[in-house]
C-alpha cells in the first residue's frame, strides 16, 4: 500500500490530491481539492498573477487535503509535482512548494508530465484499457495512442490549442471566466441554432484553430460594432449564442474527425477524452456517436478529473514511483516544454 | 444530402472517412472502384454536407488534373457529390507495399539472382521518383504518399489481370517484366493544389517514413527515388533542402501548457 500527494499548478488551477494504491485494487482518491485563479471578463490569466495566486494558496490547500484525507505525514510515500508542460512562473511556484515539502518531511520527489497525468487518471477512473486518447485543454490538443512504453502523438493542433481558441473567443464576447470561459460558451451554445460557415482545417490527423479564431473574432467584432448579420436561409438575426454554437460544432467536428482517423489507423474502438475541454458534453456526445458507429464507446470523466487537478499528478507519480522512479532534489526542475512522448512509461506492458 | 443508396459491389476497405467498393461501371466487363464518403451523424447536417461535397469535388478535380498533365492515376468515371460518391477506374496490380514485401523478403535467394532483381527494382524506384517529380511540378500535393497508395499497373492492360493476382506469390511480377509496369498514384483524398516547398517536402517525408517502415532494406531504394526526383522535378533543389529541415523537425513541435 502506497500513498502519494500530488501538486499541480501548470496553468490557472492549483490542485492538491492524495491517492492510495493497493495492489490489485482500484486506486482510492483520499482527497482532491482545487483553487482556481479567475481573471476578470475580457482578460486571460497572466503568468505573474497566476504564480502569486498559487504561492498564496498552496499551503492552505496542502493542509486541507491532509485533513480531509485523514492521512498523516508519516504515511505519505512520495511528493509528486507537475514538471511540465505549462506556464513557467506558475510551474516554478508549485515546484518550489513540492521541494520544500520533500525537504521538510524528508520524502522522495517525483516529477510528473502533466499530459501523462491526465491520461493515467482518465484510464484509472473510466477503466478504459487501451484507448485512443483525445487530450484537449487550454494548452494542448493531441490525439494519442500507446505503443511500446510511450504515449505516442498521432495528431495534434498545429498552432493554438482548442481550449485557447475557446478562451480567447470568450474574451472577444466578454463572457465571464467564472467558473471557466469554456463552460459559459457551452451553456450559450445550447441556445444557438444557426450554423454560420466557419473555416474547417484538418490535415490528416492534425488540425489548426488559429484561422477559425481569426474568422469568428472578426465576425463577432463586426456584430459588436453594430453590423447586423442574418442567417441566409431563415433571415433571422445571428446572435452571440449562434456564434458559440457554430464555433463548437465546427471545432469539435474537427476533433472527432482526427480522433476517428487515429482509431482507424491503430485499429482501436475505445476513445478516452481527457483535459479541461473534455468536460464539454457536446464534445462527449459527438465522440460517442462516432465511437458507436465504429462499434466502440467513449470514455470521459467529469470536471473533478478532466480539469487540471492534483490527484492525477499523485496517481501518475505514484505509478512511476512504484517502478523505482524518483526525481533527485537537484534535478527537480520544471519545464514549459515537455512532450507527452518523452516519458518512458515503465508501468505499462 | 441525398439519401445513401445501396452500393452494388464488394466492400474492400472501410476507412475513417470513406468506404471503398469494387464494382462494375455500365458494362459488367468494366471493373471500377466506388469511393463513398458516408454521412457522419456526429456532425451538424449542414457542415456534413458542405464537407462531403467539397472533398468529393476536390478529389475528383485533383484526379482529373493529374491525368490531364500526364501523371497516371485512376480516371474519374462519375461524380455524385450530393451522395459523396466518386466512381473511378479500377487499377489492377500490386501496391508498391505488397510488391516490396514479395521481392525483398526473399533474402535467402542466391546473391546473383538478388542482384538482377535489385537492378530491376532500381529502375522501378527511378520511375516512382519521376512520377512524384512530375506531380510536384504541376503543384499537386498528394497528402498521403504511402507505399500503399502507389500502385504498379501492367502497361497496355485496361484492367482484368487473372484472379491469381489475389494469392500471395502471384504478386511477384517476374523479373523480366518489371519494365512493363506503370506507376499509378491512388487516393487523393488528402490532396491539395499547392506550390509550397514545405508541402512538397512533407509529401516526400511521408513517403520516406512509409518506405522505412515497409521494409528494412528499403532505405537504399528510397534514395534512388530521391535521386530520380532531383533530376526529374524542376523545383527539386529547394524541396530537397526543405526536406532536410522537415526531417530534423519531424513531429517535434514543442508545446506550452
Amino acid at each position: 500500500m502506497t500513498i502519494a500527494i500530488g501538486l499541480e499548478g501548470s496553468a490557472n488551477k492549483l490542485g492538491v490530491g492524495i491517492i492510495r494504491h493497493t495492489p490489485s485494487k482500484p486506486a482510492e482518491v483520499l482527497s482532491n481539492i482545487r483553487h482556481t485563479f479567475v481573471s476578470p471578463p475580457g482578460e486571460g490569466f497572466l503568468p505573474k498573477d497566476t504564480a502569486i495566486h498559487h504561492r498564496s494558496w498552496v499551503v492552505k490547500l496542502v493542509k486541507q487535503a491532509l485533513k480531509e484525507s485523514g492521512v498523516t505525514v508519516a504515511q505519505v510515500d512520495c511528493i509528486c509535482y507537475t514538471k511540465g508542460p505549462g506556464m513557467g512562473a506558475p510551474l516554478q511556484s508549485v515546484a518550489v512548494a513540492a521541494r520544500t515539502l520533500a525537504l521538510l518531511w524528508d520524502k522522495p520527489l517525483v516529477g510528473v508530465n502533466h499530459c501523462v497525468g491526465h491520461i493515467e487518471m482518465g484510464r484509472e477512473i473510466t477503466g478504459a484499457d487501451n484507448p485512443v486518447v483525445l487530450y484537449v485543454s487550454g494548452g494542448n490538443t493531441q490525439v494519442i495512442a500507446y505503443a511500446d512504453q510511450r504515449y505516442r502523438i498521432f495528431g495534434e493542433a498545429l498552432d493554438i490549442a482548442i481550449g485557447n481558441c475557446l478562451d480567447r473567443f470568450a474574451r472577444t464576447l466578454n463572457i465571464s471566466n467564472d467558473p471557466a470561459p469554456g463552460y459559459n460558451i457551452e451553456q450559450m451554445a445550447k441556445k444557438g441554432k444557426h450554423l454560420i460557415d466557419i473555416p474547417y482545417t484538418v490535415k490528416g490527423m492534425d488540425c489548426s484553430f488559429s484561422g477559425i479564431l481569426g474568422f469568428i473574432d472578426a465576425y463577432a467584432g463586426e456584430m459588436l460594432s453594430g453590423v447586423e448579420k442574418r442567417d441566409p436561409d431563415t433571415g433571422e438575426p445571428i446572435t452571440p449564442e449562434d456564434l458559440c454554437f457554430s464555433l463548437q460544432e465546427t471545432a469539435f467536428a474537427m476533433l472527432v474527425e482526427i480522433t476517428e482517423r487515429a482509431m482507424a489507423h491503430v485499429g482501436s474502438t475505445q476513445v478516452l477524452i481527457v483535459g479541461g475541454v473534455g468536460c464539454n458534453e457536446r464534445l462527449q456526445e459527438m465522440m460517442g456517436i462516432m465511437a458507436g458507429d465504429r462499434g466502440g464507446s467513449v470514455y470521459a470523466t467529469d470536471e473533478r478529473f478532466c480539469i487540471d487537478n492534483g490527484i492525477m499528478i499523485a496517481h501518475a507519480g505514484l505509478l512511476a514511483f512504484q517502478t523505482g522512479f524518483t526525481t533527485p532534489i537537484d534535478e527537480s526542475t520544471c519545464t514549459q516544454r515537455f512532450r507527452t512522448d518523452e516519458v518512458f512509461v515503465k508501468w505499462r506492458d | 444530402m441525398a439519401p445513401p443508396r445501396p452500393i452494388d459491389g464488394t466492400l474492400l476497405k472501410q476507412g475513417a472517412e470513406a468506404h471503398v467498393y469494387k464494382s462494375t461501371f455500365l458494362l459488367p466487363t468494366v471493373p471500377c472502384l466506388i469511393k463513398v464518403r458516408p454521412t457522419k451523424p456526429y456532425r451538424h447536417a449542414t457542415l456534413d454536407m458542405r464537407l462531403t461535397k467539397h472533398r468529393c469535388v476536390s478529389e475528383a478535380r485533383l484526379l482529373n488534373r493529374c491525368r490531364s498533365m500526364g501523371v497516371l492515376c485512376p480516371a474519374v468515371y462519375f461524380v455524385d457529390e450530393k451522395r459523396g460518391e466518386i466512381i473511378m477506374e479500377w487499377i489492377e496490380g500490386p501496391s508498391v507495399r505488397d510488391f516490396l514485401h514479395s521481392h525483398l523478403d526473399g533474402a535467402s535467394d542466391p546473391d546473383k539472382e538478388q542482384n538482377s532483381i535489385d537492378v530491376q527494382l532500381d529502375s522501378l524506384m527511378e520511375a516512382i521518383g519521376q512520377t512524384i517529380g512530375k506531380l510536384h511540378d504541376i503543384d499537386i500535393i498528394h497528402g498521403d504518399l504511402t507505399t500503399s497508395n502507389i500502385m504498379l499497373k501492367r502497361r497496355g492492360n485496361s484492367g482484368s489481370m487473372p484472379e491469381a493476382q489475389q494469392t500471395g506469390p502471384a504478386l511477384a511480377i517476374t523479373e523480366e517484366s518489371f519494365s512493363d509496369f506503370d506507376v499509378v498514384l491512388i487516393d487523393f483524398g488528402l490532396g491539395q493544389v499547392s506550390n509550397s516547398d514545405e508541402d512538397k517536402a512533407v509529401d516526400l517525408y511521408v513517403l520516406e517514413r512509409a518506405f522505412l517502415s515497409t521494409h528494412p532494406r528499403a532505405t537504399r531504394l528510397f534514395n534512388i527515388i530521391l535521386d530520380s526526383y532531383k533530376r526529374n522535378c524542376l523545383g527539386s533543389a529547394v524541396v530537397l533542402r526543405r526536406l532536410q529541415e522537415v526531417r530534423l523537425r519531424g513531429r517535434k513541435k514543442s508545446m506550452i501548457g
